[in-house]
């Protein structure tokens, strides 16, 4: 059963278009990689999925019994703002709004979470660093450990390389295989084509207005039509 | 005469202890509110609604109505509320809608008071509503309790919602994604800073009020790497500089509102020399 599909969706801003045609079902320990040059739309595309803008039309939904709240989101790393004063463990424990449901304050739980989180991406020695502080591979893992401190089911990758050098890149794969393996699903955007590809196992390219499968990637099914 | 015997000589006068507990209170909530405030980048948005503020007291005042916190509070409320519910597909930009606004209302209540006032000495006015300089001294009880309130329900609203309002702060896009209800949460917001703003239009007056929430803020920022550490220094500061303010401004006869806002940029000042000195030691150690 897929964590999240779509079908027909046209995606844009304020009434006006920009991919149509887009289908595709991402499920547990599968990842779909979403390419494109720049203004193709792999940004308009990933934050509807997400939720942050409405589609124009088409299905878009959850399967398996996930909801919102089971989808943790790396955003960019570029965008973290520079001069905030948060610590690392502040920003690790923030991923846990999502799980607060009511609850006014972070439970034993959720601290637990938010500690394992950063134990996974290596950061916890970093707990006490200023977030502000630390280079661009280490405020991305940190952000990882934010998306994944809500134990989420399905993870969105927005640029998830962008601005990080060679080694800390393939440590995000080797993070992302892992998840793979215990099955979360995938969704990632981005440029580094060469990287992302091995580890995907559907690949949407966005160009002209539209949306494509392109086939045949290591354990790729490529399949135009899923769903 | 000592300075702590003439202190305690004035603080037998009940409008003297009424000031003070006003002042912290107030000091209190928007140095809480500041940090968050100063990351979203709308430091002026107190400037603003307290423009706003200043055109409602102008009706109140022509209309001879005495409590005018009444007239006041609401129409700020909604004024904030108007301001953050435009969102960003509006046609006029933030920065632009903050302008118009605050302007637009000065002008009317300047215009109300100029034309309507039933005192002769208009500027004299303007210029206790503008920088609050006795206004704080001739608090009703019922001001006081009203603030106290007030400010119960800020404190509060802000300590329950203290773990979602870093969220939207630090990362809106990140709260969107993960099912937080940020429009709700900025609204809220946006109602407690203008309560906050009302409240404070009495203690330094409605120009001065942007220094009371964004310096105590800026100022911890410069020595507190933690959004914690920063709101719960910024709230120390800010009440500290308030009633340290006052007393000065009691024994030295100076205005309220600039003595207290001159104490938050000393304050200020020394914590950028601090963060600095202990930058370049940390620098010197690595």
């Amino acid at each position: 059963m897929a964590y999240l599909f779509c079908s027909d969706l046209c995606v844009g801003y304020a009434g006006k278009p920009v991919v149509e045609g887009i289908s595709f079902a991402v499920g547990a320990g599968e990842m779909l990689c979403i390419v494109g040059e720049n203004g193709s739309g792999k940004s308009t595309l990933l934050k509807t999925l997400l939720g942050l803008i409405p589609p124009l039309s088409g299905r878009l939904g959850f399967g398996g019994g996930m909801g919102a709240q089971e989808v943790g989101y790396l955003p960019q790393g570029d965008k973290a703002q520079r001069d905030f004063p948060a610590s690392v463990w502040e920003v690790a424990l923030s991923g846990r709004v999502s799980r607060l449901g009511s609850r006014p304050f972070f439970s034993k739980a959720d601290r637990a979470a938010a500690e394992g989180a950063l134990a996974r991406v290596g950061a916890l020695p970093l707990r006490d660093e200023a977030f502000a502080t630390l280079s661009g591979g280490q405020q991305q893992r940190v952000f990882l450990a934010r998306a994944l401190a809500s134990e989420p089911r399905l993870l969105a990758l927005d640029e998830p390389t962008t601005g990080l050098d060679p080694e800390s890149s393939e440590t995000l794969y080797r993070e992302i295989d892992g998840l793979l393996t215990e099955g979360v699903g995938v969704i990632a955007v981005t440029h580094d084509i060469a990287g992302a590809l091995p580890h995907a196992t559907q690949v949407l390219l966005l160009a002209d207005g539209r949306a494509s499968f392109v086939g045949g990637y290591a354990h790729g099914t490529g399949n135009g039509g899923a769903r | 005469m000592t300075a702590l015997e003439q202190l305690s000589l004035y603080l037998a006068y009940p409008f003297v202890v009424n000031a003070l507990l006003v002042g912290a209170l107030v000091a209190l909530c928007s140095s809480l509110l500041g940090t968050t405030l100063v990351m979203k980048r709308l430091s002026y948005i107190g400037d603003g609604l307290s423009h706003v503020a200043f055109g409602a007291y102008a009706v109140a005042a022509v209309a001879g109505i005495t409590r005018d916190l009444l007239v006041i509070a609401p129409v700020t409320v909604i004024a904030a509320v108007l301001l953050l519910r435009r969102g960003q597909s509006s046609k006029v930009k933030g920065d632009a809608a903050i302008a118009m606004m605050s302007v637009a209302a000065l002008a009317a209540g300047y215009l109300l008071m100029n034309v309507f006032g039933a005192r002769s000495n208009i500027s004299g006015d303007v210029c206790t509503t503008l920088f609050g300089s006795t206004s704080i001294l001739t608090l009703t009880v019922f001001d006081v309790a009203l603030c106290a309130v007030l400010s119960v329900a800020v404190v509060g609203g802000f300590a329950l919602l203290y773990n979602r309002i870093f969220a939207v702060t630090f990362d809106e896009g990140f709260a969107r994604a993960s099912g937080l209800p940020v429009d709700r949460c900025n609204l809220i917001v946006a109602a407690m800073i203008a309560l906050v703003i009302v409240v404070g239009m009495s203690l330094v007056g409605a120009l001065l009020l942007s220094a009371l929430v964004v310096f105590p803020a800026l100022a911890a920022m410069r020595v507190c790497r933690t959004f914690k550490g920063v709101t719960i220094l910024a709230g120390i500061i800010g009440v500290s500089c308030a009633i340290a303010g006052m007393a000065v401004s009691i024994l030295a006869s100076t205005p309220v509102g600039s003595t207290i806002v001159l104490m938050d940029a000393g304050v200020f000042a020394l914590l950028c020399l601090v963060g600095k000195l202990r930058g370049r030691v940390l620098k010197d150690g690595r």
